[in-house]
């Protein structure tokens, strides 16, 4: 076999606890499915037969995915806080070939096949995935009206061709100089560095880096850690260790940091390729010396989306945007199901938007407009009410007379008549009165 | 087999008749079936007649010249068949003449009953000579390969149901082709062949599917490397292979070997070198012996590829590094063109392990630019290298002393089939009367004959001719202007005359030689 997924769902989603405390992140309705639906469906589309899902207990009992796809559930428990390195150094004994992993907040339209070809081609110890994205400038609900300072950003290196990455660092790790050594110049001497992208969360990693996981247990976290170190590790060679240390006692030191090295986990693999390119003529890079590729044994490629969707789901500003890319996505993917649902009860079809979603066993009343919004499954909503840019999760009852603009109400809440809500974050089981008013209040718990 | 049989004492009853044989181009097939027919009457009554005793010396003197004599000089017994008829008849047996005019009747006869054959779809011919086919010497059409059939839509239907067949996608054509070259595919290295197949790929070898890929992306370039890197995957495969039961590993791994080639022709045609080693393999595979058990055979499967490899490549790149650079005299300039794997290594041998002095002159051409690997491997050597394009070549001719060139297959009839460019060089070179050398190994010997390269041909992509000069590209439009089409070609053909010496691993022949060679072969092979 040659891949296996790997779809993290532990996570906490500690950006948005606004909208987490209630429901789990993996089963956060987004176009009214669940949130873990987007990259399983990525994953079947793109022809995988089994998934492993590392999840909770909890959030599997309350699952239900209609998916032709085997999912391997891996629960690991609530009181362990275990990053995401730390989730495949568990399940590392099925870990039989190269995986994939991905992260459950994906929601992407990208060829897959792209990310994984650099991975084929260029026999790669990591390939991953980015988007050009634009600095998130949305005023989210439930803040008070200050725009959220920019999040630390990342800077990225790339090369010339745009498809080996160089250098990575986030801006929280840097002091006040963005440090590059030299050997990464005198190999590449054109890299071109953005500030502009968008790390989408998904890796497709050789089996020796897992192994190189098990080993070396100070690394808790893909993102932060172990990507970045096998980034820099492309240009460190084995032996630097050795000469880096001064120590007296480095005999026993280098024993031990030696058999962590990543080098040591890459298998000679059977002189599969090594007589071929010595009479390929095909080189990465012209100029000097140097065979191709440097004869760097660790290699990290990127492929960066320009165009199509991909986001991740991390943040409540972030969530109300995907909501709205989303019905563009499923009306692409075309899925047997309506946009609005067949058993929904309108009154009104023509009031309703396009890009509306409408979930099952909905009543909605006369004269009601929907415009560009998400409404869950067995909402009721009266006459007269104006919705735009919102969304609505299950169950929520929203009575005659009221506007909703651009809001979040979550589960159960029940509206009177009259309100009016604007940009507003309404948690679940909430109950607001009569002809009040809300405008941008923050979380009513 | 009726007819091959001597005529059994043919006396002078069968003169008389032969007359008549002798109009055979214009006898209509109805006359000659009923020829046929009445010799057939006669043999049968004069071998009654004669007996057996006079049979077996004549089975073997009549058959063996009748046979050579068939493919060779059809169109002669007609007008020499006069001859023999007339005059002579001495009194006992058969004479010389007679012989030959049965012969020449019994080929007449075949070449009717052929006719016969084909026009009426076997009804009176079939079954009076079922088993004529399999004795006479092999003079059926060669089918065309598919790849040089693209414009023909049978056989690119052919293509497709078999590709379909075997789970392996179709990669479509991209753009459009220049007119003279429409039979060629034409594939851009955008789209490659993954797209249309699952990820985690099931059907072919993830090994299989990675080389596919480096193929198509040119990482995996030059014809050695591209076997080299073929016959390592294969062991791969044969490695992980594991016969189903009921089933005989010699027949089904080549049919599980066939979906492989299927797709890694379809990522990129499939090299001369490649072909012949798949060719070897196939042949090695299915005369494996029945009594050996799964793992016996898989092993002596990997040694004889092991085997195939160090000495048809790896040895033999040796023997020819050996008498090529004999050819290097002290203070030479040699001329190289593109990157060839064994042309570099010669010239590196010949700098490290004899003491003589010489010096290089690279030259490239767009758009692989493929001399600037050469010309990084020759300098990081401690070779004296010049630099030129190809376009500069009549300039630094004078000062050179022979050229030598790489291959990429030689053909049946001398021609060397190359890197595009090289017949230019060796023209050119021909004119300044400087030596053309070619190195290659036997291995890529080939059976096919071409006189020119447009017959078979492979077309690379051709938005690599697109230049970015200044953030612009020139060419960058060429897909919306209908009346422009880019060529690329890859490959183009060298005729012999302008190739002086063909070294390879038997030693150093003229291009001539190169069918001799390729007899010997066969005859080794069988």
């Amino acid at each position: 076999m040659e891949f296996q997924a790997v779809v993290m769902a532990a996570g906490g989603g500690s950006r948005m606890t606004d909208l987490t405390s209630s429901i789990p992140k993996p089963l956060l309705p987004v176009g009214n499915r669940p949130l873990l639906w987007y990259p399983l469906n990525l994953l079947e589309r793109a022809g995988f037969e089994e998934v492993i899902v590392i999840t909770r207990k909890e959030i599997q009992k309350m699952l239900s995915l209609d998916t032709k796809m085997k999912l391997d559930f891996v629960y690991i428990s609530d009181n362990v806080d275990m990053g995401t390195a730390d989730s495949l150094r568990h399940i590392h004994q099925k870990i039989k070939t190269d995986v994939l992993v991905l992260s459950c907040d994906l929601i992407t339209d990208v060829d897959l096949y792209k990310v994984v070809d650099l991975f084929r081609t260029h026999d790669a110890t990591l390939s991953m995935l980015m988007k050009k994205a634009p600095e998130p400038t949305e005023v989210a609900p439930g803040q008070k009206g200050k725009k959220k300072p920019v999040e630390q950003r990342d800077f990225i290196g790339v090369d010339d061709t745009g498809k080996r990455l160089l250098f990575m660092a986030n801006e929280a790790d840097l002091d006040e100089e963005l440090v590059i050594k030299r050997s990464i110049l005198q190999k590449h001497p054109r890299m071109h560095i953005r500030t502009g992208l968008m790390d989408a969360h998904l890796y497709c990693l050789k089996k020796y880096v897992v192994d190189f996981l098990v080993e070396n247990r100070t690394i808790t976290s893909l993102r932060s850690e172990l990507i970045p170190h096998l980034v820099r590790k492309q240009f460190s060679s084995p032996t630097s260790l050795q000469q880096g240390l001064d120590n007296k006692e480095e005999g026993r030191k280098k024993k031990e940091q030696a058999s962590l090295d990543i080098y040591s986990f890459i298998k000679e693999d059977n002189s599969l390729l090594k007589p071929a390119p010595d009479n390929s003529c095909w080189n990465d890079h012209r100029g000097d010396m140097n065979e191709t590729l440097h004869e760097g044994k660790v290699r990290c490629y990127v492929h960066i989306m320009k165009e199509g969707l991909c986001c991740r789901v991390n943040t409540l500003a972030l969530y109300i945007e995907a909501n709205r890319q989303v019905p563009k996505l499923l009306l692409n993917l075309g899925l047997e199901e309506p946009l609005v649902h067949g058993t929904a009860q309108i009154t009104d079809r023509g009031m309703v938007g396009s890009d509306s979603i409408i979930g099952s066993s909905t009543q909605i009343g006369e004269k009601t407009s929907i415009k560009h919004s998400i409404i869950g499954s067995a909402c009721t909503i009266k006459d007269k009410v104006k919705i735009t840019n919102c969304i609505i999760m299950n169950s929520v009852t929203i009575e005659e007379g009221c506007c909703l603009q651009g809001s979040v109400i979550c589960n159960n809440a029940v509206i009177e008549k009259g309100a009016d809500i604007k940009d507003c974050l309404i948690g679940s089981d909430q109950r607001l009165e009569t002809k009040e008013q809300f405008l941008i209040k923050p979380l009513l718990e | 087999m009726a007819e091959r049989e001597a005529p059994g004492g043919a006396g002078p009853g069968a003169a008389p008749s032969v007359p008549v044989v002798v109009q055979g181009p214009e006898l209509s097939r109805e006359e000659k079936l009923q020829l046929r027919k009445e010799k057939k009457q006669q043999k049968k009554k004069k071998r009654n007649e004669k007996g057996t005793a006079a049979e077996p010396p004549e089975p073997g003197t009549a058959a063996d010249p009748a046979q050579p004599r068939v493919t060779p000089h059809p169109a002669s017994p007609p007008a020499s068949a006069n001859a023999p008829n007339d005059g002579e008849k001495p009194p006992g047996g058969k004479s010389k003449a007679e012989l030959r005019a049965e012969r020449r009747a019994k080929q007449e006869a075949e070449r009717a009953q052929k006719q016969a054959k084909k026009a009426e779809l076997g009804q009176g011919a079939a079954p009076a000579k079922p088993r004529l086919t399999p004795t006479e010497a092999p003079s059926v059409v060669k089918r065309l390969p598919e790849h040089v059939q693209v414009d023909d839509p049978a056989a690119q239907r052919k293509l497709a149901k078999k590709l379909e067949r075997q789970q392996v996608p179709l990669r479509q054509d991209y753009g459009t082709k220049v007119n003279l070259f429409s039979h060629l595919h034409q594939y851009s290295r955008k789209k490659p062949l993954t797209q249309q197949m699952s990820i985690p790929s099931t059907v072919i070898h993830p090994a299989v599917v990675r080389l596919g890929l480096q193929y198509s992306q040119g990482i995996i370039n030059g014809s050695n490397a591209r076997c080299i890197a073929l016959l390592e995957v294969f062991k791969q495969l044969i490695r992980d292979y594991s016969t189903p039961p009921n089933e005989e590993l010699s027949r089904d791994l080549v049919a599980k070997l066939k979906p492989h080639i299927s797709f890694l022709n379809q990522c990129r045609p499939l090299s001369v070198s490649m072909g012949n080693a798949i060719k070897f393999l196939k042949k090695e595979i299915s005369c494996l012996p029945d009594t050996l058990r799964e793992e016996e055979a898989k092993e002596k499967l990997q040694g004889t590829i092991d085997n195939y490899l160090r000495e048809k490549i790896v040895l033999a790149a040796e023997a020819i590094s050996k008498s090529a650079f004999e050819k290097i005299n002290d203070n030479d300039v040699i001329l190289v063109y593109g990157c060839s794997s064994l042309v570099n290594r010669t010239l590196c041998d010949a700098h490290t392990q004899t003491d003589r002095t010489f010096r290089v002159i690279v030259v490239d051409s767009r758009p692989r630019l493929e001399g600037r690997e050469t010309l990084r491997r020759l300098v990081r050597h401690g070779i004296h290298c010049t630099y030129v394009m190809i376009n500069a070549i009549s300039y630094v001719l004078p000062e050179v002393s022979k050229v030598l060139l790489g291959a990429h297959a030689l053909l049946a009839n001398g021609s060397v089939m190359s890197r595009v460019g090289t017949s230019q060089i060796a023209l050119v070179s021909k004119a300044y009367n400087v030596p053309v050398l070619v190195c290659c190994e036997t291995y890529k010997f080939c059976e096919r004959v071409q006189t020119d390269s447009f017959v078979s041909n492979e077309l690379d992509d051709p938005d690599d001719l697109i230049v970015q000069r200044k953030g612009q590209a020139q060419l960058g439009g060429w897909a919306e202007n209908k009346s422009l089409r880019l060529l690329n070609l890859v490959y183009d053909v060298t005729p012999p005359d302008l190739v002086d010496l063909v070294i390879t691993d038997l030693g150093m022949i003229p291009c001539t030689s190169v069918p001799v060679v390729l007899r010997v072969k066969n005859v080794d092979q069988q």
